[in-house]
């Protein structure tokens, strides 16, 4: 209700839709679930008030002029009035003030989220055409997709992209920020609660942009203790004689470790670290859930799945029997 | 230049090979019927109609491709285009709608208008103008000629290295030189209109009694004169970059893509306003004429448009509050980027002012002009929540920064240049547009407008991003993306109206001069005008001179024809005294009778000649962006050995061929001169 009350201030025209409009939207940043997207969008509130009620000032006043004013049979020529100085000085001044009056805890606002946190989990965020890596270098692990933070504590991102701007953005939880080549953009963010909060790339990064999702899972802090614990862990060896090391051996011939990383067995750096990739809930940039009928689409033509994305498959497409045994691999990498 | 040259020296005998250096096509003459004659003219106001015809044409074709990212987002996970399909038609939506719709529909307005409202026969370079049409309609011809040629760009209207620089294929050469192009044309309308404006104005018209579309028109013309070199800068520098490998945004080799960013939005924020101010002005001389009433504030109007065109050079890292600038330069930027707001308000609230107290009549137009200030509105309140820095880290880059500029540009400039349209057409046409269609255009046009882009309002806050293609089905965005798509159809319904409008009202109509009872210069001339416009040079007295000329106030400070009011009224506010030779003292000769005067005061009107100059130089631009593109030197060096050829021969040419006879005078006003008819 809060946000729609919002929502009608901003655009009263649209309060006739709103009413009956109460859809579930993931990335609905006026719904904020931690303190440093919260801040944004206390600021805001006053900001959208004001603009609503200079909105239906000005859409009042058009509405009065056009119904007093309208040219009726017996309406005398109007005077002439050329203008009235105390009035637009006044109708200067006015909007003025009240920008004033807005530009303060602005800016006060920006210096404050400018501020380092204290005590914060620290991971480098590396974009890449279309999906994201993460590095923890304190903890030593890596992994891509989806952010792992433990609830309650700051999370300081550091932005780096491997190829084009990108733009890093879980409205939930924070405003965005652009990973731009060539320099360290920080930022950071807090999650009040363990949940899933689902954001994208929001910076226009080639044919794939819109397949560039970005997941942010918050966990209780011992989970995510026992999840660092797991990551550190090295790749599980497939069990000799079952189709997984059948795959395993498919991956070596089919030249998978050229570009991927898996502890042990291949060092490849231009896709995804796959070590632990059973551990994760999705993948392509988060655009498919992590389970075996999204696997299989993905294996069969990872160009048409994701126009424009990096992997190619080398030779002739893999058969269903090979990504039967591909697919068994890759689930035994938890 | 129009010259009036009552003892001008005998022409020399046009045999005279001496005085034709150059010459391979005989040169046309003001009589050049057809095709040719259009091609060569260069009289403003048929220069300003295929300015206007070819921006409209572009509009059409930007708009389908908007209904087909519509249909694309009407749901989720459409597959009706492909990812890449996408990407190249939302770019050239954008750079469509920008460079090839309102830039030259404002510049055909501009162009037609601008001379007529300063009483003057002609723009300052006739010649430099019909160039300028001619390279604007060769760029945007080559920008879509990608489309055949491999694909169209598909890097966004906004061209963010590194990734505009290391695609692919030639689609984003295209845009780079097509750019390039259409700056050439921007930047010599820009340079003409300026000096038209500032050199040319009919005695009497003072810089404070200029209308006030003249005053914004002059203020976005400066603003493309500082801005366009800007990007051309930038431009030059991608093209080096895809063309040569040079390094100028190659992170590998230390370069900082933020370079780019400043540059282009240093263009481009001025650009808004080169976008806005054209369409301000039309507002405000809609607004008053059926108002009857003045504008109210004239001066400040003139000067909050100037504070825009300065203010405007120093919000553009506004477009960047995510890129990591850091807390003091973000800050500064959020301040001066609301303090742009204070002189946009000031505008809408003496717009309200001006209808305040008046006799309002609702013609198309004055609905055009009202729905601009309504929707011009609701983007100025959307601009300023950007301006609050944190709120924009949410919102930049999703859907509501897509609402906030298209109830900008859309609900603003579109609406505004329809208001010009239907103001205007009888002057250009010598008939009015069908009152009920144009009724029927600007309901359908204000509920589908509305209905496609309040939506993105939502959309935006509930965090859907910009140029994605598709998005899944459990965002909650369905719904509102299916009204828009609706809402665009319903637009597409409107313009539809206003084609068969303008198709179907072809029969000759009586409309007179000035068939709103309207203020300014323009409609004291027959419609359409004759080709000199003038055949007196008026001699101006008062803002508002034709208004001055027919109205008197009487002691309540309420308008009073003149005639009624005859016996008793002097020229108003006359700092000038007109002198007998070329005055307008009497009300009857304003009235319509313009042939009993005059006659033996300007004997002749020449007007400069027609030249297929302009056009053959034009062309050579678009050979050198190809050769370039394909690295084929001899083709570029063949378009700049010709454009270097026609440049020469051009200015060799004189500007009145003397051949070519002159208007004349008042003993046969116009009659032998076939006046532009639409």
């Amino acid at each position: 209700m809060r946000r729609n009350c919002r929502l009608a201030a901003l655009s009263a025209t649209l309060l006739i839709f709103l009413a009956g409009c109460a859809e579930d939207a993931p990335q609905d940043f006026l719904e904020p679930q931690g303190p440093v997207a919260r801040q944004i969008d206390k600021l805001m509130d006053p900001v959208f008030i004001v603009a609503g009620i200079v909105f239906v000032l000005v859409q009042g006043l058009i509405v009065v002029a056009v119904l007093k004013f309208r040219s009726k049979p017996d309406s005398p020529e109007p005077e002439q009035i050329h203008g009235n100085t105390r009035l637009e000085v006044g109708w200067t001044l006015a909007p003025a003030l009240i920008l004033l009056a807005v530009a303060v805890p602005t800016i006060a606002t920006i210096f404050d989220l400018s501020q380092k946190p204290e005590n914060p989990v620290n991971v480098t965020v590396i974009g890449h055409q279309f999906w994201w890596e993460y590095r923890y270098d304190d903890l030593g692990v890596v992994t891509a997709n989806e952010l792992r933070m433990p609830v309650g504590q700051p999370v300081e991102l550091t932005l780096n992209s491997d190829d084009v701007i990108h733009s890093y953005w879980i409205p939930p939880l924070a405003g965005k920020m652009d990973v731009v080549p060539g320099r360290s953009n920080r930022m950071h963010l807090i999650a009040d609660s363990p949940g899933e909060y689902m954001g994208q790339c929001t910076e226009f990064c080639g044919a794939s942009h819109a397949n560039m999702r970005a997941k942010a899972i918050a966990m209780a802090p011992r989970d995510f203790d026992a999840w660092v614990a797991g990551q550190r862990a090295g790749a599980v060896t497939a069990v000799a004689g079952t189709p997984a090391e059948a795959g395993s051996t498919l991956y070596a011939q089919k030249g998978c470790g050229g570009c991927h990383t898996i502890d042990g067995v291949s060092e490849g750096v231009l896709g995804p670290n796959l070590t632990h990739f059973a551990t994760r809930t999705s993948f392509a940039g988060s655009i498919f859930a992590n389970n075996d009928a999204n696997l299989r689409i993905w294996l069969r033509d990872p160009q048409a799945a994701k126009p424009g994305n990096k992997m190619i498959i080398p030779g002739a497409p893999l058969t269903p029997d090979e990504i039967t045994k591909l697919t068994a691999y890759l689930n035994t990498l938890r | 230049m129009a010259i009036v040259t009552p003892e001008r020296p005998e022409a020399p005998a046009p045999e005279q090979p001496l005085n034709v250096p150059v010459r391979f096509l005989r040169r046309p003459t003001g009589y050049t019927p057809g095709l040719w004659g259009w091609m060569t003219t260069v009289d403003h106001k048929k220069i300003g109609i295929m300015y206007s015809v070819s921006a409209f044409i572009f509009f059409i074709i930007g708009g389908l491709e908007a209904l087909l990212l519509r249909i694309q987002l009407g749901g989720p996970d459409q597959t009706f285009l492909r990812a890449d399909t996408y990407n190249q038609l939302f770019t050239m939506h954008g750079t469509t709608m920008i460079f090839l719709v309102i830039m030259p529909l404002s510049a055909g307005l501009a162009n037609y208008l601008l001379p007529i409202m300063i009483g003057a026969r002609d723009v300052a370079f006739p010649r430099i103008n019909a160039f300028g049409f001619w390279v604007f309609l060769v760029g945007g011809l080559f920008m879509y000629s990608s489309f055949f040629l491999g694909g169209a760009p598909n890097g966004g209207w906004f061209g963010y290295v590194p990734l505009s620089r290391n695609m692919p294929g030639h689609n984003m050469d295209y845009w780079a030189f097509g750019l390039q192009i259409l700056g050439i044309a921007s930047l010599t309308g820009a340079v003409n209109l300026i000096v038209t404006a500032i050199n040319m104005r009919a005695p009497g018209m003072s810089l404070m009694r200029m209308p006030i579309f003249v005053w914004m028109s002059l203020v976005s013309q400066f603003l493309l004169l500082f801005a366009i070199p800007v990007i051309t800068v930038a431009l030059f520098l991608l093209s080096f970059d895809r063309l040569f490998s040079t390094n100028f945004f190659n992170v590998a080799a230390g370069s900082d893509p933020l370079l780019w960013q400043h540059l282009f939005w240093l263009f481009g924020h001025p650009e808004v306003y080169i976008l806005i101010l054209p369409a301000m002005g039309i507002v405000s001389e809609v607004l008053p004429v059926f108002s009857r009433k003045p504008l109210f504030g004239y001066q400040v109007m003139v000067f909050s448009g100037i504070a825009i065109g300065f203010m405007g050079w120093g919000v553009w890292a506004h477009h960047m509050f995510a890129t990591g600038l850091g807390p003091v330069a973000v800050s500064a930027f959020s301040a001066s980027t609301m303090f742009i707001a204070v002189p946009t308000g000031v505008k809408i609230f003496n717009w309200i002012s001006t209808m305040w107290k008046g006799k309002l009549t609702f013609p198309t137009p004055m609905l055009f002009a009202i729905g601009f200030v309504a929707m011009f509105t609701i983007g100025g309140l959307s601009g300023v929540t950007h301006g609050v820095v944190p709120g924009d880290t949410q919102q930049t880059d999703t859907y509501y920064i897509v609402a906030h500029f298209h109830y900008v540009l859309f609900g603003g400039s579109m609406f505004g240049l329809f208001a010009g349209a239907y103001y205007w057409y009888p002057k250009f046409a010598g008939r009015l547009l069908d009152e009920r269609l144009g009724k029927i255009h600007f309901w359908l046009m204000f509920l589908g407008f509305n209905m496609t882009f309040a939506p993105f309002h939502i959309l935006g806050l509930q965090g859907m991003p910009r140029r994605i293609y598709t998005y899944p089905a459990d965002m909650g965005w369905d719904m509102w993306n299916l009204v828009s798509t609706i809402g665009s159809f319903i637009i597409a319904l409107s313009i539809l109206t206003f084609i068969i409008n303008v198709i179907k009202n072809r029969k000759p109509q009586e409309v007179g001069d000035d068939p709103w009872d309207a203020r300014t210069l323009e409609w004291s001339i027959p419609s359409p005008p004759p080709e000199y416009n003038f055949k007196e040079v008026p001699l101006v007295t008062s803002r508002d001179e034709l208004w001055h000329r027919k109205y008197t106030e009487d002691e309540h400070g309420r308008s009073v024809r003149r005639e009624v009011m005859l016996g008793q009224e002097k020229m108003p506010g006359t700092e000038v005294e007109p002198s007998p030779a070329e005055g307008h003292e009497s009300p009857d000769h304003v009235e319509g009778g313009d042939d009993e005067h005059g006659e033996e005061h300007e004997p002749h009107i020449h007007m400069p000649s027609p030249s297929y100059w302009p056009l053959l130089a034009a062309l050579c631009l678009p050979v050198i962006c190809y050769g370039m593109i394909y690295k084929t030197w001899a083709v570029a060096i063949l378009g700049g050995v010709a454009m270097f050829g026609t440049l020469y021969a051009w200015a060799l040419e004189p500007a009145t061929a003397p051949e070519d006879t002159p208007v004349h005078g008042p003993d046969t006003s116009g009659d032998d001169r076939e006046a532009v008819r639409v």
